[in-house]
């Protein structure tokens, strides 16, 4: 857990005795991005992913890689998974968590997360999963199980030293360290261990040098993964709209801003990427000034109510959660994405080798225009949005 | 005139280069210029002198040159040519010392302890000569959440289900401040309703009224509702883009103003509804509001007068509890709070009040800014701060500290001829923009004014567009509130908080 947040230094000449608060630093990064999903809901392994991230080494330092599978545990998948990073292998964190844990929900597994010690990763923490189920007691009732579990993974990220929370959804995991990909793959065995229906994977090149394993990307939320490209110039404005939400970036990625951007919209608002999209990467002016009146009153509404969650600058991101996958680019393209189909198959990836690499004969390869989100969704679930929308008319 | 005072200007004219044209004697309404037939020369009257350089300027062969008089007291630090002089005037006259336009000490100027950030390699920067560079922005209460109603599967039918409330829509985040008909000439006045309306900007109407000719500029308008309730009917409320209730004004934090009845001319009474000649004295409180439920109430009459159609703006002068009272001031029912800083301007004001009340507006701004967000309440106003705006760089300054837009005062004037001579109050403003007088305000073109006011908010919004390219930001939203393009440089740890900055370098 990055302490930057909370560090603090006395007053120079101090005849005040007053203490400022140090504002934190934000890192500076830039990223392969690549995911898959199977819109038949077939699942299948690792090696997709992993050789197309491959595809893109120049785009990665070996300073951070990740990869986050869904559909991985059938067995479990009515469980929040819960995957606990303990840095420096810290078993007195591992006891706090696993106290914490008993306290707060009913655990049915609890184990070491396989790993292959012959992989070429340096200093790997200790990694664990948790299958548990909310158990919730007085005021919390209330909150919803998502919610609860929001909770208590914040109060591990912030209060337990040394224990961070990987992920937190069902179903669903991310597998993240400092490495190139096919290191972290390797070390995590994903190739062989797990098979999902979406993969997303991340390969970083961060500007500072952090070296660690919490840091690598995706960054998840529930079963709400992000993966990230760029450099956000807006990332004071939206971080402190975000704060006035209850979203503290403790973080002080890019990265973590766009999931609390997308937490908020999606989940909390239940707003669909259709429109989240025209919020993070909106039409410009000249756009919507020439749209018919209702498209105009709509855009313009939008632009000014959410006009703290405009995200500037380059940005390309990589959003998964059950269902769902989509990619999207800055409003006026400043960094890469590509999409391409195969059948059931939907890539989007920082580069098209990188697809190619691992699908040659496409069906169709598109560049999408800045703020064109492309989505994939699992066929049931496009049918069960489409009669929910029917219910509604 | 007062005696035993010291000369603050020297006139020197040129003998050589003198044609006797007597252009400077016509120009200055403080009468510094005489010509004698018999002598065939010109003589000049220094103590009248107020540097405004009217004469410098106009002087067809660039014979007269006006600096500060070389004649001083004794050098003492504490007891400066200044404030011996103001002695010897109030000696003479046992009043209160006036003065006009803003606060001329040497505070810490913040801005000028701010640096701004551009893109280096892992950001690109934009470049507003080839990508599109939003300045367009939005005054009012936002809703926390828009709620939408899809009519089919694909989302390209949708609905907004959240009602809103009124929102004005400025094409750059400058705007004039409230500067009142009385106060200024017609012809001034009517060049900010000119250059407001074609640019899409708006002006402020001050407590002056708003003439009924000029209330087709009222969808650029902010119209004043102050302690003197000068021009208020149901029209002028309604022709208007926002409202705003004047609370206070920051060269005179606490005190009311003063129109004396001799630049109440018939049409300044008709537009203020009160009798020709009689002074018109803005009370120091609105008398109908005493405490926070008093401004809500006014607040909401005044939206109940409007049908819940426009912004409703709640001007205050920065003092020292600013955050809280603006807080206040948003729960209240204010959909935009307008704060004035220690720099603020005036037509008129007591010296003494001018220079020693109030605080820095870039402090009051930060502190606002951070109360409203740590109480989730920002996004349910917009700011406008005002108060020594000196050019576009101070602009994007206070939007990143978290304003909305800037109120500009000085600029625009200076921008329609005024040269800060700061003699606002006396009435005889030679470049016709301060002043009743027919023979001085006919100096001012209302057509040419406006077109210099167009000039101005042109530049400035281009400036700010290449310093917004440079960060990399291509929207002003994304710019504001976004402190981390800010440093300070040569501040205090205390400073740094306050206005919630890291120090440059780090």
């Amino acid at each position: 857990m990055s302490m930057a947040g909370m560090d603090v230094r006395r007053v120079r000449g101090g005849a005040r005795g007053m203490r400022r608060e140090r504002l934190p630093d934000k890192e500076h990064q830039a990223c392969g991005l690549f995911g898959v999903i199977d819109r038949s809901g077939r699942r299948f392994g690792g090696r997709v992913a992993i050789e197309a991230v491959m595809n893109m080494r120049v785009r990665g330092n070996g300073l951070g890689a990740g990869f986050a599978a869904y559909g991985i545990y059938p067995e479990y998948k009515d469980y929040y998974a819960l995957h606990v990073m303990f840095q420096d292998w810290d078993l007195d964190a591992k006891r706090e968590v696993d106290k914490f844990l008993e306290a707060n929900f009913d655990i049915v597994c609890s184990e070491e997360i396989p790993t292959n010690p012959e992989a070429p990763v340096i200093d790997p923490p200790l990694i664990w999963r948790y299958f548990v189920m909310p158990h919730k007691k007085g005021e919390e009732r209330r909150l919803s199980d998502d919610d609860y579990v929001v909770k208590k993974v914040m109060h591990i990220n912030t209060k337990i030293e040394n224990a961070y929370v990987f992920s937190s959804g069902k179903d669903m995991g991310v597998f993240k360290g400092v490495g190139f990909p096919e290191e972290i793959a390797e070390y995590f065995m994903l190739e062989k261990e797990y098979r999902g229906y979406i993969w997303v994977a991340h390969s970083r090149f961060p500007t500072n040098t952090p070296g660690w394993w919490g840091g690598a990307h995706p960054f998840c939320i529930l079963d709400w993964t992000v993966v990230h490209n760029g450099e956000i110039s807006s990332y004071g404005t939206n971080k402190r709209y975000l704060e006035m939400y209850g979203y503290y970036c403790t973080l002080l990625t890019d990265t973590e801003v766009m999931a609390y951007a997308i937490d908020l919209l999606m989940r909390r608002q239940r707003l669909p990427i259709e429109i989240v999209a025209k919020i993070l990467a909106p039409p410009m002016w000249d756009h919507i000034d020439i749209m018919d009146e209702r498209q105009k009153r709509l855009y313009t509404t939008l632009r000014m109510v959410y006009a703290p969650l405009l995200i500037n600058g380059p940005w390309t991101i990589i959003v998964a959660h059950h269902g769902e996958m989509f990619g999207i680019t800055d409003r006026i393209r400043l960094r890469p994405i590509t999409a391409g189909e195969k059948g059931d198959l939907l890539f989007v990836s920082s580069e098209e080798a990188a697809i190619r690499a691992v699908c040659p004969d496409l069906d169709r390869v598109f560049t999408p225009m800045g703020g064109e989100p492309v989505v994939g969704r699992l066929k049931s679930r496009e049918k069960e949005l489409r009669r929910r929308a029917e219910e509604v008319v | 005139m007062f005696s035993h005072l010291l000369p603050e200007f020297i006139v020197e004219r040129r003998d050589d280069r003198c044609i006797r044209c007597r252009a400077c004697e016509r120009q200055c309404s403080f009468e510094v210029h005489r010509y004698d037939e018999e002598l065939d020369r010109m003589f000049s009257d220094e103590k009248r002198c107020v540097g405004c350089q009217r004469c410098a300027v106009l002087c067809p062969t660039g014979a007269l040159i006006v600096r500060p008089h070389p004649g001083e007291y004794r050098r003492n630090a504490n007891w400066t040519g200044e404030r011996i002089q103001d002695l010897k005037k109030q000696a003479e006259t046992g009043g209160v010392v006036l003065t006009g336009s803003g606060n001329d000490k040497p505070y810490r100027i913040y801005w000028d302890h701010i640096v701004l950030n551009a893109s280096q390699v892992t950001n690109p920067s934009i470049d507003p000569l080839r990508e599109p560079m939003e300045l367009r922005t939005f005054l009012g209460r936002k809703p926390d959440v828009l709620e939408l109603r899809f009519n089919g599967g694909d989302y390209e039918d949708v609905e907004i289900a959240t009602e809103l409330h009124p929102n004005v829509m400025i094409e750059t985040p400058i705007v004039f401040s409230a500067m009142s008909y009385g106060a200024l000439s017609y012809q001034a006045f009517k060049a900010l309703a000119m250059a407001a309306s074609e640019y899409g900007t708006l002006f402020n109407t001050g407590e002056g009224g708003l003439p009924r000719e000029l209330r087709k500029y009222g969808k650029n308008a902010i119209v004043q509702c102050a302690s003197g309730r000068f021009g208020v009917d149901p029209e002028y409320l309604n022709c208007a883009a926002v409202i705003e209730i004047k609370i206070g004004q920051g060269a005179k934090p606490g005190i009311g103003g003063h129109l004396p009845g001799e630049k109440v001319t018939l049409p300044i009474s008709v537009t203020r509804m009160i009798p020709e000649g009689t002074d018109a004295l803005s009370p120091a409180p609105q008398h109908d509001i005493y405490s926070i439920e008093d401004l809500s109430m006014l607040i909401y009459a005044l939206k109940e007068a409007t049908n819940y159609e426009k912004p409703v703006s709640v001007k205050i002068a920065a003092v020292h509890n600013v955050a809280a009272i603006a807080s206040g001031m948003v729960r209240a029912g204010a959909d935009i709070i307008a704060i004035d800083g220690l720099r603020g301007g005036t037509g008129a004001a007591p010296k003494i009040i001018r220079d020693n009340v109030g605080i820095p507006i870039e402090l009051a701004l930060a502190a606002v800014d951070r109360r409203l967000r740590e109480e989730g309440i920002r996004n349910k106003c917009s700011i406008l701060v005002a108060g020594g705006f000196r050019c576009s760089a101070d602009v994007v300054k206070a939007i990143a500290l978290g304003a909305d837009a800037v109120y500009i005062g000085t600029p625009a004037l200076v921008a329609m001829g005024c040269t800060l001579c700061q003699k606002c109050y006396t009435g005889k403003c030679n470049w016709g923009i301060c002043t009743q007088d027919p023979y001085l305000s006919r100096r001012l073109n209302p057509e040419i004014g406006a077109k210099r006011l167009v000039n101005l908010l042109r530049a400035w919004s281009l400036e700010i567009k290449e310093m917004l390219g440079g960060m990399g930001i291509n929207a002003i939203e994304s710019l504001r509130g976004n402190r981390d393009h800010l440093r300070g440089v040569g501040l205090e740890d205390w400073e740094l908080e306050v206005l919630g900055i890291k120090g440059a370098g780090e």
